[in-house]
């Protein structure tokens, strides 16, 4: 097994691939972080933001929207990385893996 | 080393003896337990017959389950068998507890839009578990986080944080839920307290010992659907009400609360910024890393399935929080004015905490009600059930397998001491939950939320990402971030102030997770980087295997054998 990681250790596939991956989770982490942050700290710091209506009548305000928002943002954002790396990644993994594992052994 | 070998019994025994004396007054427990509430009106038939219709296919379950779990690897994670889509529904059920469902409307009832600020937490942790942890988890993990952290790490010292941070997480998490389930359900069923105790006790050391991993996650499955689609049938009689228009719904919460268009508006929850970011933290660092949640990675097969099971659980779990956005204001719509659910005061009977179930009153009579308070009790039931089996698996899995027999027991003995393990968890929840009777548990919750966030996230986000770190500076830094934590909260506003009665609090913040964060961290960092044994260059450099491993899900527990 050692052998076997440390050939795809050594293979730059496998370091693109992690470095793709790795981009899109913490691409999508900052998404999620800045939106959810940026609801709190107007909670926090401009409360009259979010006390404003959507419209002249609806009670329906900024603020629960924002709510709403960042809850279905979170949702389609998980959906999107879980489509990449079922879509993508994995494919690309295995294709790595079996090239690893069919070289002779030293 | 041999020191530290002890710690963890210690500190059972010491927990052990504290709670004895806790609950000194057995026989007056005792008493009550048998002893019918006065007004046996209170019980509420439908509700009874619901219940042990849950309780008896709880139990079918568990008998098919118990035939199926031979080995440990059945006992610990189901065998690795269990599917994307039942395991993002156990997800949800681990995460939805009676507090995301009674909690959440009862915030929301008192404060309006406050309340929706614990609606939206959730989703600042689940990014943070999905992008950076789950995959990763999977390829590394085999029963618990313990496994984790010593595919690098040494395996005595690592374990003897990672599960002591483990069983006190556990039993902190325990007593909330038991006191929890304690006052609903004598509030739901007419039942006495210590009698509700002994029930859920016996209840969840049936499912743990007899069937294990899968009871426990069916107990969870069946759980998440009785309360998705209870909660789905209430917002939808809510919504007809108004015919399906929300803003007509939000009109009339308005037009109810004494907040009037406040009720829509950001209020003063936030007014100390270092407390308020504190807590933040602790919440979303804390929720990302629950053992019992993470734990449930190790039941699938390989990494596909655990990202399936996250993105099941995802969009479940946001489903269900936007459902408390309806329910918290159809509470204050339909029950704030209601005479049936107010005493003479025009209080809320049994609380803020009822609303929710007041509400299913109103829109669906007693069979809803009756529905409703199943429910309630099926979540704990199954939260507490997950939470014995992660502790079970801390103290065979890692204490005793790992560390006391040195990975030299077999399957059967080890069998043996989970079991025996789950029956000593049941029995300290039911004295924990009877000598924590009638306090204050909204303080307990922030014990094991610190613990999660200072102990379990640093340890697992730094062995995984940062190449640099060591046994020695882990430990350290893992001790010192736990042993600050507990100080800060004794000496914090709660315990010190108003509970021990002093006049003032030697630490001034309710929620100390942001510097015991810190310490932790900084620590681990500081003490690995100056740590130049030779043990720490061996583990610096089988990082890269680790790497390989936690990227390809080669060589993972459970994965294509070779």
């Amino acid at each position: 097994m050692e052998d076997t990681y440390r050939r795809i250790d050594a293979d730059p596939e496998f370091h693109a691939l992690s470095k793709r991956r790795s981009r899109l989770s913490w691409a999508l982490t900052a998404v999620v972080a800045f939106s959810f942050y940026l609801w709190i700290f107007v909670i926090a710091f401009k409360p009259a933001w979010f006390a404003q209506t959507l419209g002249p009548d609806t009670v329906l305000t900024v603020g629960i929207a924002g709510g709403l928002g960042v809850i279905v943002l979170a949702v389609t954002l998980t959906g999107i990385y879980i489509w990449q790396a079922n879509q993508h990644f994995d494919a690309q993994n295995r294709k790595i893996v079996a090239h690893a594992q069919s070289e002779p052994q030293t | 080393m041999k020191k530290l070998k002890q710690l963890p019994l210690l500190f059972g025994l010491g927990l052990l003896a504290w709670a004895g004396s806790a609950a000194a007054d057995v026989a007056t427990a005792l008493h009550n337990m048998f002893t019918l509430p006065a007004d046996t009106s209170a019980i509420n038939t439908k509700a009874v017959a619901m219940f042990f219709g849950f309780v008896i296919v709880s139990l079918g379950i568990t008998f098919w389950a118990a035939k199926r779990t031979k080995s440990t690897s059945d006992f610990y994670t189901a065998g690795g068998k269990i599917g994307g889509f039942q395991n993002g529904l156990a997800i949800c059920g681990d995460w939805c507890s009676s507090a995301a469902l009674m909690g959440v409307a009862a915030l929301i009832y008192s404060t309006g839009f406050d309340g929706l600020i614990y609606s939206v937490v959730p989703f600042g942790a689940w990014p943070l578990m999905m992008f950076l942890l789950a995959d990763r988890l999977r390829n590394l993990g085999k029963y618990t986080l313990a496994d984790i952290v010593s595919v690098r790490m040494a395996r005595v010292p690592s374990r003897t944080l990672v599960s002591s941070a483990s069983l006190a997480f556990v039993i902190g998490y325990l007593i909330v839920q038991m006191v929890g389930a304690g006052t609903l359900i004598s509030n739901l069923f007419g039942l006495n307290y210590e009698m509700a105790q002994v029930i859920i006790g016996v209840l969840i050391v049936v499912y743990v010992a007899f069937g294990g991993m899968i009871a426990t996650t069916y107990v969870q499955l069946i759980k998440a659907v009785l309360l998705l689609s209870g909660a789905t049938f209430i917002v939808f009689l809510v919504l007809q009400k108004f015919g399906f228009s929300m803003n007509g719904l939000y009109q009339a919460a308005v037009d109810n609360s004494p907040l009037k268009v406040g009720v829509m508006q950001p209020g003063v929850l936030l007014p100390d910024p270092v407390n308020a970011i504190s807590c933040g933290v602790m919440l979303i660092l804390g929720g990302a890393a629950m053992p019992h949640v993470l734990m449930r990675f190790f039941t699938v097969p390989d990494a596909k399935e655990a990202r399936r099971s996250v993105a099941w659980a995802a969009s479940l779990i946001g489903y269900f929080y936007l459902l408390t956005f309806f329910i918290g204001y159809g509470a204050i719509a339909f029950v704030m004015k209601n005479p049936e659910f107010l005493d003479a005061k025009g209080v809320i009977i049994g609380g803020a905490n009822m609303a929710a179930i007041h509400l299913a009153k109103a829109m669906g009579g007693d069979l809803l009600l009756g529905f409703i308070s199943a429910v309630a009790f099926a979540t704990i039931v199954a939260v507490v059930a997950g939470l014995t089996i992660a502790g079970a698996s801390a103290i065979s899995h890692d204490i005793y397998a790992n560390m006391l027999r040195h990975g030299q027991a077999t399957d059967a003995e080890v069998m043996k001491v989970s079991r025996i393990a789950a029956l000593g968890l049941g029995v300290l929840g039911i004295v924990l939950g009877i000598a924590f009777k009638g306090q204050n548990i909204a303080y307990l919750i922030v014990l094991p939320f610190t613990i999660s966030s200072t102990v379990f996230f640093p340890v697992l986000f730094l062995s995984m990402y940062w190449r640099r770190l060591t046994t020695t500076g882990m430990v350290t830094g893992g001790w010192l971030g736990l042993a600050s934590a507990i100080v800060m909260l004794v000496v914090g506003p709660t315990i010190w102030k108003d509970i021990m009665g002093h006049p003032e609090a030697l630490f001034p913040y309710k929620y100390p997770a942001l510097f015991s964060i810190s310490i932790s961290f900084v620590t681990m960092i500081v003490v690995s980087l100056l740590d130049k044994s030779a043990r720490a260059k061996a583990e610096l450099a089988s990082f890269d295997d680790q790497f390989v491993r936690s990227q390809t899900g080669l060589g993972a527990e459970g994965a294509v054998q070779h």
